[in-house]
């Protein structure tokens, strides 16, 4: 008993310290990369929003959601429109393009939500042509069918005007640090613990007391909320925007880059490195970089099946230390 | 007032009657057996009380309300917690993990306190905690708190399935085959855990094949076959029954 919980607790350690490495590297990169590198890792930043806001849905709840995308595109052109047409500034546009897209995921996942995995995940790749169809076809005439919309202004944060991809590779990396950390809250909680159970055995869960259904489409509409916001970032940084980027092979990306991670942050954001970065790397072998990528995503599955770093156990020791002395495992190993 | 009533519930399968007019009532504080051979449709009983099914016909009454058809959450939250004859534990999770989603229903904090861990929700959740150890102790586990659920031996896991009941302060607990794939020591120490749960207040609804074991805590037997209720009343006089032994003749107790 006490060799597992040991190596529970190196492994937490290691976790840690893994996560401050990542954040001095994230700090530093920007000083070491060129302007091409520099906009590879905004977009990293941008898939890794995307797929933190997935991982919850798809990581934390098991709801098997492949129309990721559809969010992410509601939420651009939302911005798009509204700040190409009423001129209204663009980070005023997060929070209102973030529920433009949750609203869009409430109404599609009402009727759907309680479908089994491999059933929602056909009908959520449905969610995406849709979207991507609509679009193209100019629908209300304020889309811009296949043209997109142009001209979207850049944002300002408190009167700082935000242009350079320098600028934007703060603005992404600081909302994916505040991600983290309200994300991290959510999952130490009664309502990640919720998610946790339904993935886990939704039956069980509804015999325990959770409301199965309720948590399932919050999970959902907050993790649309999140792609929406991500939208906008994306919207700005771009300045036009076109159908053509919220298609369904994103919406397999920031799938692939979930189920790769294996649930925890810290995965999420090393898988969104290799991803993203990972092609980018192998430019140089030309044709032969996406077969190189799939072979080591198929190999990469094979010898770790649950994911690159799955989340450890919650630790409830510091709350425990309340409890009576012989309940408390803790000290008795010290 | 009965805490729990059945009035002729019927539960059907395709062309199977799986429980035909059943009715039997659950006294407050009391601790009732429901008995019968394999597939006599005790756990669809089960199932139609705590809302998993709905019964084609006939109702379920707690505590004075009808409750058919309400949905196995909001059971819960009245009052009915239950445990699972093949276990169904969150098994990658922690054994204070699972107790802590017996307690999810009793706790308030919501999506937006959760995120930003306010302090009120600290709180909340330290009293949660807190209180899930003392039902840890309650079935002794407390010393397995941190292990995962599917790394416990049997009966330890059938333990907490029932700390996990608990935690959600249930009025009526119900228990299928409790003492399934337990060795004699261990089922020796779930009576004394049952009789504990008792004197708690809480009245508690079992299946159980362990005919010995039936006889000693049971002040009320209900006895089922295909479906019909054949029997009901103290085990004594449940045990003389005549229709209760021509449906086992020859049958030994302990092979129910
Ligand atoms: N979900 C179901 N669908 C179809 N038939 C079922 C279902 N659940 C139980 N049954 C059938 O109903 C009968 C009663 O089953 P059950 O209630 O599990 O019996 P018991 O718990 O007394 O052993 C059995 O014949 C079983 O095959
Ligand atoms: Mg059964």
């Amino acid at each position: 008993m006490i060799v597992p919980s040991f190596s529970a607790r190196g492994r937490r350690g290691r976790r840690l310290v893994s996560c401050l490495l990542l954040g001095a590297v994230i700090c530093l990169l920007p000083f070491f990369c060129n302007a091409y590198w520099l906009d590879v890792c905004v977009s990293i930043g941008l898939y890794a929003l995307l797929a933190l806001s997935l991982n919850l849905i798809l990581g934390q709840a098991g709801i098997f959601h492949m129309g990721h995308a559809a969010f992410f595109g509601v939420g651009a052109y939302a911005t798009a429109i509204l700040n190409t047409m009423f001129h209204i500034p663009v980070l005023w546009l997060m929070p209102v393009s973030g529920a433009a897209a949750a609203l869009f995921a409430l109404v599609v996942a009402r009727p759907i939500i309680h479908l089994r995995g491999d059933y929602l995940l056909i009908v959520t790749i449905g969610i995406v042509e849709i979207v991507r169809i609509a679009l193209l076809n100019d629908v209300g005439g304020i889309t811009g069918g296949s043209n997109g919309i142009f001209g979207i202004s850049r944002p300002q944060l408190f009167g700082f005007r935000i242009y350079k991809s320098l600028h934007f590779y703060w603005l992404v990396w600081g909302m994916v640090g505040v991600t983290l950390l309200l994300f991290y809250g959510l999952w130490h909680s009664r309502v990640g613990r919720a998610l946790n159970y339904i993935k886990a055995d939704d039956v069980a869960a509804e015999g325990c007391g959770v409301n199965v259904s309720l948590y399932k489409l919050t999970a959902f509409v907050l993790g649309a909320f999140w792609a929406g916001m991500a939208g906008t970032i994306y919207a700005a940084k771009m300045s036009t925007i076109a159908p053509e980027s919220f298609n369904f092979m994103e919406s397999v990306i920031i799938f692939a880059v979930v189920i790769l991670s294996g649930g925890s942050q810290l995965g999420v954001l090393i898988s969104a490195f290799l991803f993203i970065g990972l092609p980018e790397l192998l430019r140089e072998f030309s044709d032969a970089r996406m077969l190189i990528f799939g072979l080591a995503m198929m190999l990469m599955m094979i010898w770790r099946p649950q994911g690159l770093l799955p989340c450890l156990p919650r630790v409830y020791a510091r709350l425990r230390g309340a409890v009576a002395p012989g309940a408390n495992v803790e000290e008795r190993r010290a | 007032m009965s805490l729990l009533e059945l009035r002729d519930v019927t539960k059907i399968f395709g062309g199977l009657i799986a429980v035909n007019e059943v009715s039997f009532t659950v006294e407050p504080q009391s601790v009732v057996g429901l008995i019968g051979p394999n597939g006599a449709g005790k756990t669809t009983v089960f199932n139609c009380i705590t809302g998993n099914y709905r019964p084609e016909r006939g109702s379920v009454i707690f505590d004075g309300r009808n409750v058919t058809g309400v949905a196995p959450h909001r059971l819960v939250e009245r009052g009915i917690a239950r445990t699972f004859q093949s276990i169904r534990l969150f098994s990658t999770l922690s054994a204070l993990e699972n107790t802590l989603a017996g307690r999810h229903c009793r706790l308030r904090s919501g999506w937006l306190a959760s995120m930003l861990h306010l302090p009120s929700q600290r709180r909340e959740e330290r009293e949660a905690v807190r209180r899930c150890m003392q039902e840890l102790e309650f079935v002794g586990l407390a010393d397995h708190a941190e292990e995962a659920a599917g790394s416990l031996s049997y009966g330890n896991q059938r333990l907490l399935e029932i700390a996990r009941a608990l935690a959600s302060d249930p009025r009526l607990l119900i228990l299928d085959e409790p003492a399934g794939g337990m060795n004699d020591q261990e089922t020796v120490a779930l009576v004394d855990t049952i009789n504990a749960i008792r004197e708690r207040g809480v009245t508690v609804l079992l299946i159980e094949h362990d005919m010995r074991l039936v006889m000693r805590i049971c002040e009320k037997l209900v006895v089922l076959e295909n479906g019909c209720l054949i029997a009901q009343g103290a085990p004594e006089v449940v045990r003389s029954h005549p229709a209760v032994i021509e449906a086992y003749l020859g049958a030994e107790d302990e092979a129910w």
